[in-house]
């Protein structure tokens, strides 16, 4: 195996890692689609510490993006609760704006902004072995890999530490907010760390993309197990899988990368949603069978 | 002028009306939805449209707008039915369903997208114009192409304005009364993904979403009326196309689609802010303008009690005799007693005391009569202690309406005394 193709593998399963493990919370607080609003709010965000900057990589493009990433949660929460908006068209009106200023800033700055609008829309990871992390003189490997992993151990200190409020706040507001948990706090933390995933995912996969790498793994794990813990962990080996398969999907047809890896994502959830052992369809069937027959025995 | 000679220039003149109506449409179209609380499967389906607009183009080979719509078409229809057997069939709630299909269905297309860029096939370029929207690339034909389907839409929601209504406000009575609702829905996802389909050409993808609610969201804060909301939704909508376009002809640098949902954006959100129906403005001042009717009903309430002992209604009482009965903070009190005397219902006595007009005693008596008849109400048919009931009337003794008070009195067949033996004032009978 060449070594970028391990390197791409490796940043593919460093993105479904961060993704899954945000995504599980997304998942059952039902905000699936603010993780949506997030990975598109970022853009001007993006933009705008590009101008100021002229960089790619540069602290001030991470704050620009957590700003805008929260500041979107902000306007969804002002506009459902002091102007309530339903919550949908609040998420749709919030994030379709920002995006909308992004464009129109890359498109006024077009020539000062190495951004293009196919990199906004699926990113490119095969790039991503091209762009080398040197530590006096020496090749340490691509920058992205660096960079994720440190997002990778960011996010698991936060979920380790943080687990009793995140998990405390997603299932039992009340209870929660009687052990003086602040639901506030936890709500902004959890957008920030999706804002956080989504801009340093950007440039591998994509705005759009990286919704499907929170999402999707998270889901087809709610599927599969009743158990958060045990959730957490099957996103993260679904995501890697995805990202291993993909990969070979992409060479094969000779397409996106990143595409290819959100269409295995995309085929691990359908089986598992056929065939998931409690909350399968096929489960279901059976089950909702041998009731009706219990039913007509009783009343034979 | 720069903008005259463009707009005068016929193809411009198309592209211009054909956007209009195309957001009109969308609007219209995506207000129907919002009210059926799906404002995000627009969004779904815009951005899953594009695998079949891949696969059309695999099999025919060609761009054409008419081979590419019905690809368009299935794969949105698809992602519409797939969004809905996930919620219906397992523990996935519809949100992050949606969040799945639209990001999956995305990843698809991209891919088929790349794959077909990478296969060297030269008749693909521009393909990805369906990603971003290419409203400064829209030609005379796409104009006329919209102006058809707004003329469609138009036919479809005036014809079946009734049945749209019931299934939108009432679709559990409308199943009961064998109203055939699956026919309608089905019509009505046709349109929603033709809308979409050709929406995406002006603004792309991402920003079809906006199309299609962002005009309705502003409708819905100045208007509670179906018909007019839809009105009220197309006329924004064509409004923000015209002000997208129109920039775009001004600033050639400028792109159609995202300066469109810019300005229906911002419609929405000034809108929100200051629109008649729930605008956040118009929510302050209605808490306000409740606030002070509470005011003045809690000091005439007030002078009545001081005067019932001796029943001395019409007596003059300082502020001080009024503070020591119930405390009011001082510039409250100093507000509301200069409303009442404006109002009539208080005269000055001079050195800051007041009176109650005849007017006044008049209202003190309504006011303490409905707090009282609600106290033998609620101590009568919830069977509450009467030293329980006294709260809830000092909230309720604000809302009660005439018609309620006469329904009160009627029930409780004219009672005397309230449940602190206290007597109900009735007005003196002519």
């Amino acid at each position: 195996m060449e070594l970028d193709t391990l390197w791409i593998i490796l940043t593919g399963s460093l993105v479904a890692a961060c993704g899954g493990l945000l995504g599980c919370f997304l998942v059952l607080r039902k905000m699936a689609m603010v993780g949506d609003a997030i990975s598109h709010a970022v853009l001007p965000g993006i933009v705008i510490a590009y101008l100021l900057s002229h960089t790619r990589d540069s602290l001030l493009m991470l704050l620009g993006a957590a700003v805008f990433g929260i500041l979107v949660t902000w306007i969804i929460e002002v506009l459902s609760k002091k102007a309530q908006m339903q919550v949908d068209a609040a998420i749709g009106l919030a994030y379709t704006s920002l995006f909308a200023i992004g464009v129109i800033l890359i498109s006024a700055y077009a020539g000062q902004v190495d951004l293009d609008q196919d990199c906004v829309l699926y990113g490119e990871i095969a790039y991503v072995p091209l762009d080398r992390f040197y530590w006096q003189g020496l090749d340490l490997g691509p920058r992205t890999v660096w960079v994720l992993t440190g997002l990778l151990l960011f996010i698991i200190a936060f979920v380790y530490w943080g687990y009793k409020g995140l998990f405390l706040t997603t299932f039992d507001e009340v209870y929660a907010f009687s052990l003086g948990i602040s639901t506030t706090f936890w709500h902004y933390s959890l957008m920030g760390a999706v804002s956080l995933t989504t801009v340093f995912s950007f440039e591998s996969v994509g705005a759009i993309l990286v919704l499907a790498f929170l999402v999707g793994p998270a889901a087809t794990a709610y599927l599969l197990t009743d158990n958060l813990p045990k959730m957490l962990l099957l996103s993260v080996i679904l995501g890697v899988l995805a990202s291993i398969s993909g990969y070979y999907l992409a060479n094969w047809v000779n397409g996106s990368i990143a595409g290819a890896m959100v269409v295995m994502i995309g085929l691990e959830f359908l089986w598992a949603f056929l065939w998931a052992p409690k909350h399968g369809l096929w489960a279901q069937r059976r089950k909702a069978r041998s009731l009706d027959l219990s039913d007509i025995h009783l009343e034979g | 002028m720069e903008f005259l000679p463009d707009l005068l220039d016929p193809n411009a003149r198309w592209v211009m009306l054909g956007v209009m109506a195309i957001c009109a449409s969308s609007a219209t179209i995506g207000s129907l939805t919002l009210l059926r609380k799906q404002a995000l499967v627009g969004d779904a389906i815009s951005h899953s449209i594009l695998p079949g607009v891949c696969l059309a183009f695999l099999i025919f080979e060609t761009k054409a707008f008419w081979v590419l719509l019905p690809g368009a078409f299935v794969s949105g229809w698809i992602s519409l039915r797939f969004i809905d057997w996930i919620s219906q069939n397992s523990r996935i709630k519809s949100d992050t369903a949606i969040a799945l299909v639209l990001s999956i269905f995305y990843g698809l297309g991209i891919l088929m997208l790349t794959s077909i860029q990478h296969s060297g096939n030269a008749a693909q370029s521009g393909l990805d114009k369906f990603l971003f929207g290419k409203a400064a690339a829209l030609m005379e034909q796409d104009g006329y192409t919209f102006l058809v389907f707004g003329a469609f839409v138009f036919l479809f929601v005036s014809l079946l304005y009734r049945p749209l209504r019931l299934l939108i406000f009432d679709r559990d009575f409308a199943l009961t009364t064998g109203f055939p609702v699956f026919a309608l829905e089905l019509l009505l996802s046709v349109f929603t993904v033709s809308a979409i389909a050709m929406g995406i050409q002006a603004v792309g993808v991402v920003l079809m979403a906006a199309l299609l609610i962002s005009p309705g969201i502003a409708a819905k804060y100045w208007t509670s009326d179906f018909r007019v909301m839809l009105f009220t939704s197309a006329i924004l909508g064509a409004s923000g196309g015209f002000l997208g376009a129109g920039i775009s002809l001004i600033w050639p640098k400028m792109p159609t689609g995202p300066w469109i949902v810019l300005i229906l954006s911002l419609i929405a959100l000034i809108s929100a802010f200051l629109g008649t129906r729930k605008g956040v403005l118009r929510q302050y001042w209605m808490h306000k303008q409740n606030q002070i009717k509470i005011l003045e009903e809690n000091i005439l309430k007030c002078f009545y009690h001081l005067g019932e002992p001796d029943a001395s209604y019409e007596q003059k009482r300082s502020r001080e005799e009024i503070q020591a009965r119930r405390h009011f903070p001082p510039s409250r009190l100093n507000m509301g007693l200069k409303r009442l005397g404006r109002k009539g219902l208080l005269a000055s006595q001079g050195g800051g005391a007041c009176s109650l007009t005849e007017q006044g005693i008049q209202e003190a008596r309504r006011i303490i009569r409905v707090h009282r008849l609600w106290e033998i109400y609620i101590s009568k048919y919830m069977h509450l202690a009467s030293d329980h009931v006294h709260e809830d009337a000092e909230a309720i003794e604000h809302i009660i309406t005439p018609e309620l008070e006469k329904e009160l009195e009627h029930q409780l067949e004219y009672p005397i005394k309230d449940p602190h033996d206290q007597n109900i004032p009735y007005a003196p009978k002519k």
